[in-house]
């Protein structure tokens, strides 16, 4: 064979195994539709990623030292953090990696624009121009969103005077810019551009996402998953590879179906999660019928009550994440198992800071998945629970939602705990949620409220129960 | 060539929502970040970034070998961290 012939070759035998890789992308995900499958199917989704690597890397005329070193470099990091993060930390570390797939991906384009800044046509340049933005947007957007997670940056909304104008102006500027440059209206200018699209990017990306507040972080992180595959899409028109374009399409899909879903549970417009600033103190809405005064107990009588019921569920939020109490609610519920109860946990599909967030803890704790129950199916049978318990949970079990239309979270779906005939709310004092809404949960005559840490408390109660 | 690759991008979005939306909101988090892994897709686009032809000069090849580093710990820990959640969902009777 002649070298262009069998470069010609070699790129044909790429391309099919773009094709394959595809294949297996979809597969995977396919997989993801069980439990039983999904491990497999992500092991599915790997080797299709590894196919496409390796067949990229079969071309003439890459750099191969420095692929290896950046390959061993990126391997190294993911490897280490994929297996020290902890499951409570799920939530920082997506948004870390959503970070760099985006910081990625806005690099290749750039990259692919200083190599070929001459002669790009019109939609090589809208494309560098979007993986940029978008890249950028992504990158320094999942970097405040995993401050806030991580408490390094405070959680509530940051907001300043001006704010809606000042975003305003950054996007008309940005978007001015990309006119510019992918007219190439001034061809001497052009060298600028990019840079000056990158720096725009990177502002926006902290400016937008700093006045959205901590509770409202799943569909942030979900936004930005979307964002990343977004990215990864421009890069690949940007490069004429299709590979990047249907697996940065999955991923933008799957992103925007989980943003669409957290919305709805929260039962608010995206744009109003993404500008309200809500949970700013100083929401005020009815107080929801939150007056009376709240009854508390003991573990030493919630004990006796939980030894009589015959039907448990537990309804677990983020509280429950960050006193680490995940193992000990487990331990508690087989106690209550073990005593004849029928015992399971409703997940809300906000509760906790990304979505099913609080699955993977209990998974972790293993708790079987069959207990747990979506909000709809328990909510059909929660008048007959004898027992709720809500470890760390507040707004998502909050009656208001349902009957007070002056509150801020009215509309909102909830797990109707207030409907069990027995109520225990395991919450350090009466602080409201981080919405700052009331919850008349707390004043109901079938709640008692059980104060304190909420890992003492189970533990107490487990303690009781080994007696 | 550019407008196969938006059609190619159209029925991708379709297929994802499709796919998607039977992702049970049990293994929402797993999806996220498996999700995540395939999103360092971008990889590919990293390693070509990385060339012997000197048209970028030294800035682009900088540039490329970043992406690679940020695209590698995307795609690898994006796996690696999926695959360490997806071991812990169990049933009931202790089989997967």
């Amino acid at each position: 064979m002649t070298p262009t012939t069998a470069h010609a070759t070699m790129v044909m035998v790429t391309s099919l195994a773009y094709i394959l890789s595809a294949m297996l992308f979809i597969l995977g995900l396919k997989m993801l539709s069980s439990p039983e499958t999904a491990r497999r199917g992500n092991l599915v989704s790997a080797t299709g990623m590894l196919i496409a690597v390796i067949f990229t890397l079969s071309q003439a005329g890459l750099d191969f030292k420095w692929i290896a070193f950046g390959v061993a470099v990126g391997t190294a990091v993911g490897v280490l953090a994929a297996l020290k993060v902890k499951m409570t930390g799920m939530p920082e570390m997506v948004a870390l990696f959503n970070g760099g797939g985006g910081l990625a991906s806005m690099l290749v384009g750039w990259s692919e624009f200083h190599a070929h800044p001459d002669f790009s046509p019109v939609f090589v340049l809208v494309s560098v121009f979007l993986a940029v933005l978008i890249g950028g947007m992504t990158f320094t957007g999942s970097v405040v969103a995993w401050g806030k997670l991580s408490g390094s940056l405070p959680t509530r909304p940051i907001l300043f005077p001006g704010q809606h104008i000042i975003n305003g102006g950054l996007l008309a500027v940005t978007l001015g810019v990309g006119l510019l440059f992918c007219n190439n209206l001034y061809p001497d200018a052009t060298a600028t551009y990019v840079p000056t699209a990158v720096i725009l990017s990177l502002i926006i990306g902290v400016t937008t996402v700093i006045p959205i507040g901590g509770a409202d972080m799943p569909v942030v992180i979900s936004l930005l998953n979307s964002y990343s595959g977004l990215a990864a899409c421009a890069a690949g028109f940007a490069i004429g590879n299709n590979i990047l374009v249907v697996a940065g399409g999955l991923v933008g899909a799957s992103g925007l179906i989980l943003t669409n879903i957290m919305c709805k549970a929260m039962n608010r417009s995206l744009t109003h999660v993404l500008f309200s600033g809500f949970g700013t103190t100083g929401t005020t809405g009815g107080n929801g019928g939150a007056e009376g005064t709240a009854q508390s107990t003991s573990p030493q009588d919630a004990y006796y009550v939980l030894e009589a019921a015959s039907s448990v569920v537990f309804v677990p939020g983020y509280g429950m994440a960050v006193a680490q109490a995940q193992h000990v609610v487990r331990e508690l519920a087989d106690l209550i198992e073990a005593n004849g109860a029928e015992v399971s946990f409703a997940i809300h599909p906000v509760a906790g800071r990304m979505p099913g967030h609080m699955n993977v803890l209990l998974a972790e704790a293993n708790v079987p998945y069959d207990k747990l129950v979506e909000m709809d199916d328990i909510n059909q049978t929660i008048d007959t629970v004898d027992v709720c318990i809500v470890i760390g949970a507040n707004d998502v079990v909050n009656p208001a939602a349902r009957e007070d239309e002056g509150s801020p979270i009215y509309g909102m779906p909830i797990i109707e705990a207030d409907k069990a005939r027995n109520v225990f709310i395991l919450k350090r004092s009466m602080a409201s949620g981080f919405a700052g809404i009331p919850n008349p949960l707390f004043y109901r005559s079938n709640t008692r409220m059980i104060f304190g840490d909420a890992k003492a408390t189970l533990e107490a109660l487990v303690e009781k129960f080994k007696n | 060539m550019s407008f196969d690759m938006l059609f190619v991008f159209m029925l991708t979005v379709f297929l994802g929502f499709e796919l998607i939306s039977k992702v049970p909101s049990t293994l929402h988090t797993p999806l996220m970040s498996g999700a995540n892994a395939i999103s360092g897709i971008t990889l590919i686009g990293a390693l070509t970034a990385v060339n012997l032809s000197d048209a970028g000069g030294v800035f682009s090849h900088v540039l490329g070998i970043l992406a690679v580093i940020f695209a590698t710990i995307n795609v690898v820990g994006g796996y690696v961290v999926t695959n360490r959640m997806l071991a812990m969902f169990k049933k009931k009777d202790g089989s997967r």
